[in-house]
């Protein structure tokens, strides 16, 4: 007969020497995993707590804290600053998400096919997706000048009139929305490219066989294979859209006239630069709760379609 | 190698790519133009000649060097860190059994879940408290090991067939002993891959150097990318050639390793 320890199997007569060893095991555990565990809940766990007393305190960050119950949460619910966030927020994610998504399937199907220079589209679609969202805004903010930009000299050459671009309040929000799809699509296209290699090919064959053509494999095996693909990925670009900041920050710091002012935008703006860490930290809360209920929905939904 | 068919398929991608590609082929060129050329109305599209001022006027900015290296201090730092304890926590997590090791590992993959955003003030007040703030320190210390990490190196070492270690544990190896010298050699998936998604969050974070960070001295090159930009808006082709020296690391790195690159984005994606 043979005892397990730990999760190897020894030898009977040694079972007083396992069980000494059981105990060390545990201890070495223990040291092996605690630099991590206490890492990573120390900087997870106390922030979210301590973050919670803010949004119930003022506090500029330097001076004693005053405790306000929820009137920081009230205040924001009043807040037209607060309100133009949320719906620019909301209109970039709602531009964002579906278009890098569809775009991302359509670019990945185009590009799952054994021909010549194949694995240079693929860099070229994916390579944007590396670049720093700094380095994309600095570089935007170039190509965008209205006076010594790319885009203004090649409209010229084309005998259209110059635009403002990101200093005209109608247009900054979309241009960023451009960006991030220059940059974000990419993602799309590897994680459907890799869903694609596991859609089977028996099942397409069968399709062909019974007569589907082209879309008809697209609609009635591909995409239903791809569905736990397509959640992920409208989960994973929601939750990096609704916290986009750093483009925001290069290209146009909230403005023109406030016009792409996001909320992320609005809580470091609150807490780094007004000095209201309490009122950024409700701000912060809101977001975080808007984002839990759209996971946990999501969850619940992928596991409807999962079963 | 093996000859590909042509397709019409071509006449889709290659425009379709090329628009992709597009703005990194300008950041190029622009860097390699000189101001005149960029200040002309309509600016040049293509420059007469390449000129290396911006990069001779950012390299002999006493500054911009600084930043490089700050940027790869903290990088190496938060990979070597990563790889190190995220291998340790895995292993653990993976291979020994110990009382609370699940109610500890999920309540850390939870925490994958909180956006920065909630914890970014915070986390300021307990870096201002170390007193870490405006030092590299404070970038370092947060990003040591994540959640991630640990759990990329569990998941690879659950795969493992169990059979490789055992001669070694009846010799009376111990676990460090075994996972130095028998699992790590064979885990070089996922030590890339853990590295390479430690490089890259480290290296383009923009957001927590702009809180903990203050002196221009200790900036890393993403924010003094961005401060940069205003001071020399005149001197765009100096603003390109920053550009260029802050993305390049990152697109050679991505370059070389393609092909490991994409299967750990398109993996970690998949069991997300």
């Amino acid at each position: 007969m043979a005892s397990v320890v730990g999760t190897f199997t020894v030898d009977p007569r040694s079972r007083a020497a396992a069980r000494r060893r059981a105990r060390s095991e545990g201890a070495t555990g223990w040291v092996f995993v605690s630099p991590s565990v206490l890492l990573i809940l120390g900087l997870s766990v106390v922030p979210v707590l301590w973050s919670l007393l803010l949004s119930f305190q003022v506090n500029d960050l330097v001076s004693p804290s005053e405790w306000v119950g929820l009137a920081n949460y009230q205040a924001l619910l009043k807040d037209p600053a607060f309100g133009s966030a949320v719906t620019h927020t909301l209109v970039y994610t709602a531009l964002y998400v579906p278009l890098s998504v569809v775009a991302g399937l359509g670019i990945a199907i185009a590009l799952d096919r054994k021909i010549a220079l194949i694995g240079l589209y693929r860099t070229l679609v994916f390579v944007p997706f590396v670049v720093s969202a700094a380095a994309q805004g600095v570089l935007f903010s170039f190509v965008l000048d209205p006076e010594f930009g790319a885009a203004n000299s090649v409209l010229h050459k084309l005998g259209l009139p110059a635009q403002g671009f990101f200093s005209d309040p109608g247009q900054a929000l979309y241009l960023l929305v451009a960006i991030s799809l220059w940059s974000g699509t990419g993602f799309c296209v590897i994680v459907y490219l890799a869903g694609l290699q596991g859609v089977s090919s028996e099942l397409v064959e069968a399709a062909r066989i019974d007569g589907a053509g082209r879309w008809g494999v697209l609609r009635h095996v591909t995409l239903p294979a791809l569905a736990p693909v397509t959640v992920f990925l409208l989960l994973f670009q929601t939750i990096n859209a609704l916290q986009v900041f750093d483009l925001v920050f290069v290209t146009t710091k909230g403005g023109p006239l406030g016009s792409t002012t996001v909320i992320v935008y609005f809580i470091w703006e609150k807490a780094f630069k007004t000095f209201t860490a309490g009122y950024s930290a409700a701000a912060a809360y809101t977001l975080a709760v808007a984002l839990l209920v759209i996971g946990v929905a999501l969850q619940v939904y992928r596991r409807t379609v999962n079963r | 190698m093996k000859r590909l068919p042509f397709s019409g398929w071509h006449f889709v991608l290659a425009p379709l790519t090329l628009l992709f590609a597009l703005p990194l082929v300008w950041l190029l060129i622009s860097s390699v133009m000189s101001n005149a050329e960029i200040n002309r109305f309509p600016p040049a599209l293509w420059p007469d000649g390449i000129k290396l001022d911006g990069y001779r006027y950012v390299l002999g900015n006493a500054l911009f060097p600084q930043w490089f290296r700050n940027s790869l201090i903290v990088s190496a730092a938060a990979v070597t860190a990563n790889l190190v304890l995220g291998s340790l926590g895995g292993y653990a997590f993976a291979r020994i059994r110990f009382a609370g090791s699940k109610l500890v590992l999920g309540l850390m993959l939870a925490t994958m879940v909180i956006p920065f955003q909630l914890t970014m003030i915070p986390t300021f007040l307990v870096m201002k408290q170390l007193g870490l703030i405006d030092t590299l320190g404070a970038l370092i210390v947060p990003a040591l090991v994540t959640p991630l990490s640990v759990f990329l190196f569990r998941q690879f070492f659950v795969s493992l067939p169990r059979e490789l270690e055992e001669a070694a544990w009846i010799d009376g190896c111990g676990r460090l002993r075994i996972l130095v010298s028998i699992v790590l050699p064979l885990a070089r998936p996922a030590l890339s891959t853990v590295a390479v998604l430690t490089f890259l969050a480290t290296w383009n974070d923009l957001t927590w150097p702009l809180i903990a960070i203050n002196s221009d001295s200790t900036y890393t090159l993403q924010l003094g990318l961005t401060t940069f930009q205003g001071q020399h808006h005149t001197q765009w082709s100096a603003v390109m050639a920053g550009n260029v020296i802050t993305v390049l690391p990152v697109l050679l790195g991505f370059l070389l390793a393609q092909k490991a690159f994409i299967r750990s984005l398109a993996s970690t994606g998949l069991k997300g």
